[in-house]
């Protein structure tokens, strides 16, 4: 058995080495930074903003394959939502994460079900969640 | 076992320290300040890291798996793996005594501060120490230098003092001193160091270090690319001007014979959880003149002479120092770990991991996706591997190693400032240890094809 293979799925990899959403936004709306002291990944994410709709989103910063792959999926997932929306999916995401929750994520946003393996490696499961935090501190209000 | 650190002449960086150094490996040992264990060729019992120095059966986490497949055990620049005898002394002290040391009178107590005060005469031999009295035990490296940052920083520093330290600190030996400095007005200064060697550059020690230094804290052997600073030069020229030397031994302690009176060092710090011994239980050397004149670091039980109502008056080093109970099982625990390694040999030890890393540096550097952080030059370096695999994420090597049952540490080390200083997030470290093996190391280099396969 080699659980280092499952966690890094293709999936997961595309999204890792994905460049579109990989961009310093300069009139991004809400800006908020993302750290994990103890691994070192530091991430920022931009929102753009149209009313209550993400009209878009990314990122930048350093982090291994499961951060940066899950912040892709991220702006991928949430780009066209609105905040609610979007916040729903990512108590959604940190269920299935901590909780063992179901992964049913609608159709623009199945990928985060490749992350299912991740919960099986406590140590990476911040990982996976730091732009999904980043995204709920910046949108608290 | 040998005096050795410091022992001898200082090394410099050139070739001729290498011979004499060789020279006197054979005759008395691996001294650390003249460079370690000389050429790994010198087949010192197992020399050439083939064979591990003791059975593998002394430690039952190499009985183990990991993920399935047996266990590469290469993370030991974090903490080693523990033998079965020390695991029974610690089992022992409760399971036969259980009492507490110093002021029962009864069988069982004595008992206790026998073996409790054995264990201090062990560690003050193993060190080199001048009295079993120079000798505290604490948790480890990190409160060892809190103590001295506390009783002895604190109150003896002031404004236009200033601390010398380095950027190969681990951050136990930067925080500190930053918070010392910050408490006393002090300036903290640092060693400058040469980016591709990871090595200090020495030569220009006179532009930091002046009569305004009072300390250097420096490490004995980085834990990040196992290069060993020349501590004996170094501690020369701060007594020159004055100052006192604190030496962070974690690593060093417990991969090199250590010689600490000859080396000079007033205070040296160490870990025992790194040698073999259980966590939570480490100590500090201290000169017997700076442990006098320092006060007291915890207030309590222990630590007294006499307690009146509104003063008390304290004991002397090491008591004074070690206020409650103590970690009464960890230090016999560690005691046992010290006649473990005394057995095999610190000079043995040392040969090995350095035939090891040389075996390390080779293998790693036939593939030109990878990065060994501090160059290969093995002349003061020891035990440890840094290297990075193309532009995949430290963890996520460490992560797919993990799958393949091959223990490293990966990202920075606590060493943020040398990580920023090399220009990377962090480094996938591989230590060596006496259980160690060539086999561990191809396990390693065949382990890493997985992670091209996966990253590619």
């Amino acid at each position: 058995m080699n659980l280092g293979d499952s966690l890094y799925k293709e999936i997961i990899l595309d999204h890792y080495r994905a460049k579109k959403n990989r961009r310093r936004m300069e009139d991004a709306d809400l800006v908020r930074e993302g750290a994990n002291p103890s691994c070192g990944d530091d991430i920022e994410l931009f929102l753009k903003l149209d009313g209550t709709t993400i009209e878009d989103c990314s990122y930048e910063g350093v982090g291994c394959s499961i951060c940066v792959a899950s912040a892709n999926m991220l702006c991928e997932g949430i780009r066209g939502k609105t905040i609610d929306e979007a916040r729903e999916l990512g108590v959604k995401f940190r269920t299935m994460l901590t909780q063992d929750g179901p992964a049913d994520f609608p159709e623009e946003a199945e990928d985060l079900e490749a992350m299912q393996g991740v919960k099986k490696f406590p140590v990476r499961v911040k990982c996976a969640l730091l732009a999904w935090t980043a995204f709920e501190q910046m949108t608290a209000e | 076992m040998e005096p050795t650190v410091g022992a001898q002449n200082e090394r410099g960086m050139e070739g001729d320290g290498r011979k004499q150094h060789s020279a006197s490996y054979t005759a008395a040992s691996g001294t650390v300040a003249a460079g370690g264990a000389g050429p790994a060729a010198t087949a010192v019992g197992g020399g050439d890291g083939r064979h591990a120095l003791v059975p593998l059966e002394d430690f039952p986490v190499l009985n183990r798996t990991m993920r399935g497949k047996p266990v590469a055990y290469l993370d030991n620049g974090a903490t080693s793996l523990t033998p079965r005898r020390v695991i029974e002394a610690e089992a022992d002290y409760y399971r036969e005594l259980s009492a507490n040391i110093h002021r029962g009178v009864y069988q069982l107590s004595e008992e206790a501060t026998e073996r409790f005060d054995r264990a201090r005469r062990l560690l003050a031999e193993f060190v080199g120490a001048e009295s079993e009295n120079q000798v505290i035990f604490t948790r480890g490296t990190t409160e060892s230098i809190n103590l001295v940052g506390y009783a002895w920083g604190r109150n003896r520093l002031k404004p236009g003092d200033e601390i010398l330290t380095t950027e190969l600190e681990h951050h136990s030996n930067i925080v500190v001193w930053q918070e010392v400095a910050r408490e006393t007005g002090a300036a903290l200064r640092f060693i400058p160091v040469d980016p591709e060697t990871t090595a200090l550059q020495v030569d220009r020690l006179d532009e930091v270090l002046s009569s305004r230094t009072k300390l250097v804290a420096i490490t004995g052997m980085s834990n990040v690319t196992g290069y060993r600073p020349p501590l004996r030069r170094i501690i020369e020229a701060a007594h020159q001007v004055g100052a006192r030397v604190l030496v962070d031994g974690a690593q060093l302690v417990s991969h090199h014979p250590v010689d600490v009176s000859s080396l000079g060092a007033d205070f040296l710090a160490w870990s025992g959880h790194k040698m073999c011994g259980p966590t939570g239980i480490g100590a500090l050397y201290g000169k017997a003149d700076v442990l006098d004149e320092m006060p007291p670091f915890h207030y309590g039980g222990d630590m007294i002479t006499r307690v009146y109502r509104d003063h008390a008056t304290y004991a002397d080093p090491p008591q004074k120092f070690e206020a409650g109970t103590p970690n009464i099982g960890g230090a016999i625990a560690l005691g046992e770990a010290v006649e473990y390694l005394t057995n095999v040999g610190m000079e043995r030890i040392a040969a090995h991991e350095r035939a090891l890393t040389a075996y390390a540096f080779e293998q790693l550097s036939r593939f030109p996706d990878i990065t060994i952080y501090g160059g290969t030059d093995i002349q003061d370096r020891a035990g440890i591997v840094s290297f990075g695999l193309g532009d995949v994420h430290s963890h996520d090597t460490g992560m797919i190693l993990d799958g393949e049952g091959v223990a490293v540490r990966a990202g920075f080390h606590c060493a943020q400032p040398l990580m920023r200083l090399l220009g990377i997030i962090g480094t996938v470290r591989a230590g060596f240890y006496l259980y160690n093996t060539a086999e561990d190391v191809d396990r390693l280099v065949a382990s890493l094809d997985k992670v091209r396969e996966i990253f590619g």
